[in-house]
């Protein structure tokens, strides 16, 4: 108990081993398991392109795209809350920027502002009835997923008569905005390395990769963002405390509902930032995007460490799950293995994920 | 020199949750450089005047004022904005978060300007080694998580959090029901140290003795009602102990003032008594306390001439 001696040091002070303070950071379960997954498949799928650079980049950007949800869907979940209607989100954010462009006209840039105000208020909506009413988002979102993808679907036909949206590329071809989304960036730098032969070309001399896709930019970008958030700044400081005891969080001032609606309102944006990245990129829209997609996101964030009840989390973690997700995924394809089993992959790896987290958590709170 | 008018003024306050009346009526005032005991049984509505008092709660009816001026918190943010700063029942900490984490829990400092602007890691784990310093807790990393600590400590966490921010008014609803001797004199002399700096405190015990080691005025209350309000020097302790049991295990409360009265014949006698320990913390706190309190004056008082 307490010790009254001021100067002296104290004796019950030891440096904790090395392991045991890696160990109480939630992202290293995922940063392992990233590891062995690599490992894996540089066996298994060595020499079957998976590691060439065109492998490389499109297991990347898969997991980007996730990523990019699942750091978002980490933050509301360390706060203690799960938002159940970003895959719809993503339909619907999709047809929000297909149809104004390609039924009215609009500018793709309008059409992409405008489908993020639309996440906004999304997010607001969700966030608002789950912090007035105090249900729990679960089912406040689960209504989402499916209010939202049936508006989508409903719109779209009435409005199209269709369920599918495509030849949006015309149009987006000189917007101003539409590079940020759909694009390669340092397509300069990959003709360059190709021209002296440092990396793979195809017959015509031309990169056999463009360049990165800027989703993996944004992925990494965001990651980095959001992980100086939580650990750096105030808000961080309350996203924790919202999901470890809201009432105590709210008892000692923090702003608990602002926090929690603003976390929604990153979920939804996330997911029109997905739905962006999508439409610009294969120049057209779906009713049917993102399907699952909440589920996929929730499964790289418990996979990266953060706790399904709050309170304890990262920003990183989610981002390695989502590297694992993706890359067993593109895995599982590239060693011409049924992709069926991929998914008892998934639900294998979520169950190891929790169980490892929960003994993480036990000795953060007990045995230290 | 008096103070004008009271700190906090407490008008008649009731306070429902559906039908379940709490508060019916409640007044009491505070005024600074003071410390008003609540006294009360289980369930006699002291926690929830106090945080009606601190925002977490909205009166049914009647008003407070602050200052004079009256106020109506929306959410304990706004008390704390205003000076008022609560050491609650359930000490309001988060198990998972860092001991400096949760000290400084909506109230981080941050350095930085604009969307650089940072929380301060290194001025937040200084502080919180130090204030929890002086409450008498070595803390061996001020990034353990508070779910390690013990509850004792833990204790000691939110008070010194509550002693750090609060300006003008601190309340401490038990503050010291999970603390040893040692620990719970700590907390008495902040409590004294408080009044010196002419805070307003309210202190909430179910323990007549650490109540009566520092109390100034004493409001009983009884299944949401007061029974009156009383200076230190017009009550005595066995009849603050009678009003707190609200006259209903009257039996028991006899059989209490009775061990009251063996434990001063023993002491009289030299004999050793059940009640001869408890008897003999309590003048350990006093001791403790006026001791403390004494050096601390004394302490003030070099400052004070080092000044001139
Ligand atoms: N949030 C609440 N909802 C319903 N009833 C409550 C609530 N808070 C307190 N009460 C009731 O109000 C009464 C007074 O409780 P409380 O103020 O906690 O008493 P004390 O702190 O004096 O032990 C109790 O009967 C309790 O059940
Ligand atoms: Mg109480």
């Amino acid at each position: 108990m307490a010790s009254v001696t001021a100067n002296r040091v104290d004796e019950r002070l030891q440096q904790a081993p090395l392991l045991t303070r890696l160990l109480s950071r939630p992202e290293l379960g995922a940063i392992a398991g990233t590891v062995l997954v690599f490992a894996f498949f540089a066996v298994v799928a060595g020499g079957s392109g998976m590691f060439s650079l065109k492998g490389v980049i499109t297991f990347l950007e898969v997991s980007a795209q996730l990523g990019i949800l699942a750091v978002f869907a980490s933050l509301l979940m360390i706060a203690g809350e799960f938002d159940l209607s970003v895959g719809s989100m993503i339909g619907f954010a999709g047809v929000a920027i297909a149809i104004p462009v390609t039924l009215y006209g609009w500018p793709v840039w309008t059409a992409v502002l405008f489908a993020f105000g639309v996440a906004v208020l999304v997010g607001y909506v969700n966030g608002y009835i789950t912090v007035k009413t105090g249900l729990p988002s679960f089912i406040v979102t689960l209504a989402g997923l499916f209010v939202l993808r049936g508006l989508t679907i409903g719109l779209t036909r009435l409005l199209t008569g269709r369920t599918q949206i495509p030849g949006i590329h015309k149009f987006s071809e000189g917007d101003w905005l539409a590079p940020l989304f759909g694009s390669d960036a340092f397509k300069g730098l990959f003709v360059w390395l190709a021209a002296r032969g440092w990396i793979d070309t195809l017959p015509n001399g031309a990169p056999a990769v463009p360049g990165i896709p800027v989703s993996i930019l944004w992925w990494l970008g965001l990651t980095a963002v959001a992980t100086w958030v939580l650990l750096r700044t105030r808000f961080g400081n309350w996203i924790f405390a919202c999901g470890g005891d809201k009432n105590a969080a709210r008892n000692v001032g923090v702003p608990v509902d602002r926090v929690k609606i603003i976390l929604f309102i990153g979920t939804a944006c996330a997911a029109a930032l997905f739905a962006a990245i999508q439409v610009l990129k294969f120049g057209s829209a779906d009713t049917q995007r993102g399907l699952l997609k909440e589920f996929e996101a929730i499964i790289a964030v418990v996979i990266g460490g953060t706790l399904l009840t709050g309170g304890y989390g990262s920003a990183i973690g989610p981002a390695f799950g989502a590297l694992i997700f993706g890359t067993v995924q593109m895995g599982i394809f590239y060693t011409g293995v049924d992709t069926d089993w991929f998914k008892v992959f998934v639900g294998v790896m979520v169950l190891v994920a929790v169980i490892f987290n929960n003994y993480i958590r036990k000795r953060m709170t007990e045995a230290r | 020199m008096a103070p004008a008018r009271p700190l906090i003024d407490v008008q008649d306050i009731s306070k429902q949750f559906g039908s379940v009346i709490a508060l019916s009526g409640v007044s009491m005032t505070v005024w600074p450089g003071e410390v008003h005991c609540l006294l009360g049984d289980n369930g006699a509505g002291k926690s929830t005047l106090i945080k009606t008092l601190s925002g977490v709660h909205q009166p049914s009816s009647g008003r407070i004022l602050l200052d004079g001026e009256p106020i109506l918190f929306n959410s304990p943010r706004d008390a704390l904005d205003r000076g008022i700063a609560t050491v609650f029942q359930d000490l309001a900490m988060i198990p998972l978060m860092s001991i400096t984490r949760n000290f400084f829990m909506g109230r981080e400092p941050t350095k930085g300007f604009g969307p650089f602007r940072r929380f301060d890691v290194e001025t937040a784990n200084r502080v919180a080694r130090e204030e929890m310093q002086k409450i008498g807790i070595d803390v061996r990393d001020p990034s353990q998580a508070v779910g390690t600590l013990s509850g004792g400590e833990r204790q000691c966490v939110a008070i010194a959090r509550a002693v750090y921010f609060g300006a003008k008014v601190l309340i401490l609803d038990e503050p010291t029901s999970a603390l040893g001797v040692k620990q719970a004199s700590v907390v008495l002399r902040y409590v004294a140290q408080a009044r010196a700096r002419n805070l307003g405190v309210i202190f909430i015990s179910h323990n007549v003795h650490h109540a009566w080691a520092v109390g100034d005025k004493f409001t009983v209350l009884n299944r949401g009602k007061t029974l009156g309000t009383f200076d230190k020097s017009q009550i005595t302790r066995e009849q603050l102990l009678s009003m707190m049991a609200g006259g209903k295990e009257l039996e028991q409360l006899g059989a209490e003032l009775e061990e009251f009265a063996r434990a001063d014949a023993a002491r009289a006698g030299g004999r050793e008594s059940p009640l001869e320990a408890g008897a003999a913390a309590e003048a350990a706190i006093a001791a403790t306390l006026r001791q403390e309190v004494a050096e601390d004056r004394e302490l003030l008082e070099v400052e004070r001439r080092r000044r001139h």
